[in-house]
């Protein structure tokens, strides 16, 4: 038995990543989890957040959109809308998006059509922000 | 032999400038095509994916609370129908607005009510004068990603919880290959598992789910229609590419038949032009020789 799980992360416009790797940390819409080789069947939906992993005693950040993943014994495979590195993020834009969608947002109703839309970008641009000061 | 050399050679040079714009059509196309099939080609892990988890969890959730999967009786039905912006691809769109048609003539002799959701300005225009486009996408196939078919999922879905309609069919042309696309007509709504038996290899596994198995489902729907809309827009788009490209070569090929028969009639009038001139010359000389 290998002992380094095979991690795969799909986008709708591509296989992002394929490797293996020693652990992966998971934002899952229950909290953050840790898989480490061996995990028990799981299924789980993500939410916006950053995600983790490590290989080679090195630690990689990524910040993911919303999707799932499904964990088997071996392989954790990661479904997402997005998927972008923490050291491609510039900070400035991702403030000034965060900005812009919180005065959007007040000055929304909560029944727009649009609230949901809204409030997404601005958990993006929140997550963007966090997950960037890892580097 | 009506037409002059004149008139003939003016013909010729404007079939030939057909044919070299039916050829930078089809080259066009064919870089577009290989752009097309690439995006397909990487949408396919995510899209299997996504309906290998659907499947497994509607065959698992067996409580129908879901408004998506609720059935009701279908006196509405609605049909998104995908075609392309732009013609000269051949018989591309008319194949899904005759399926289209053809669907509705069915429907409404059963008494139901057929509204439409139109993907690309084809369709939108032969449908315009019926009154029944509730949708329209049109000049948003040139570059597009997922977002499309999230808003076009987005519009469907909150007046079918509305219950403004009962079911919903999505029609596009199949990419099957360059040569060959055929329409066909898919159930979107409510949603059912398509799994041909019920799992496979992956679903006898035993899952933690987390959230609930149920939540997952409500939540992994709108994924599911999001990823058969953007399939079907793909596939229109590729399509539209392999159709035009197989229409631009026919239509090159009759500009070569043509291109071959004008020059025939091209020397064929210049020779006889010469034979009739040379008859003046040795008509004339006869005479006046005869005259001495």
């Amino acid at each position: 038995m290998p002992d380094e799980l095979m991690l795969e992360i799909v986008t709708p416009d591509r296989l992002a990543f394929s490797d293996v790797v020693e652990e992966v940390t998971l934002s899952g819409s229950e909290g953050e989890f840790g898989v480490l080789i061996g995990h028990a069947p799981l299924l789980s939906s993500m939410k916006i957040g950053e995600l983790n992993y490590t290989k080679d005693n090195k630690k990689a950040y990524y910040l993911v959109g919303e999707g799932y993943a499904e964990i088997t014994g071996l392989k954790a495979t990661v479904l997402v809308e997005s998927i972008e590195g923490a050291s491609s993020i510039i900070v400035e834009e991702a403030k000034k998006a965060q900005e812009s969608a919180e005065a959007k947002l007040a000055a929304m109703d909560k029944d727009d059509l649009d609230y949901e839309k809204v409030k997404k970008s601005l958990d993006m641009a929140a997550a963007r922000l966090k997950v960037s000061q890892k580097v | 032999m009506g037409a002059s050399l004149k008139d003939i050679k003016r013909q010729s040079v404007a079939v030939d400038k057909t044919r070299q714009i039916t050829r930078a059509m089809n080259m066009v196309a064919a870089s577009k095509l290989k752009a097309a099939q690439l995006k397909m080609e990487n949408f396919r892990p995510y899209a299997d994916k996504i309906m290998d988890v659907f499947d497994s969890l509607a065959s698992r959730v067996t409580s129908f609370t879901n408004p998506l999967l609720a059935v009701r009786e279908p006196r509405r039905v609605r049909v998104i129908m995908m075609t392309s912006d732009r013609g000269l691809c051949g018989g591309f769109n008319a194949n899904v607005i005759k399926e289209v048609n053809k669907f509705k003539r069915e429907k409404t002799a059963e008494g139901k009510e057929v509204s439409l959701i139109t993907a690309g300005k084809k369709g939108r225009d032969s449908f315009r004068k019926e009154g029944n486009v509730v949708g329209e996408y049109v000049d948003k196939l040139g570059n597009f990603d997922i977002s499309l078919a999230a808003g076009i999922a987005g519009e469907a879905v909150p007046s079918f919880i509305a219950e403004e309609y009962d079911e919903l069919y999505l029609c596009y042309n199949e990419f099957r290959n360059i040569a060959s696309q055929k329409p066909i007509m898919i159930r979107l709504l409510p949603a059912s598992s398509v799994g041909s038996d019920e799992g496979g290899s992956e679903s006898t596994v035993d899952y933690i789910y987390e959230p609930s198995e149920e939540d997952l489902l409500a939540h992994i729907i709108p994924l599911y229609l999001r990823v058969l809309i953007y399939r079907g827009l793909l596939e229109t788009s590729a399509g539209e590419h392999g159709a035009r490209m197989v229409a631009m070569d026919n239509a090159r090929s009759s500009c070569e038949d043509m291109l071959q028969s004008l020059t025939q009639q091209f020397n064929r009038a210049r020779q006889a032009a010469i034979t009739s001139e040379l008859m003046d010359i040795v008509g004339g000389t006869e005479a006046l020789s005869a005259g001495k």
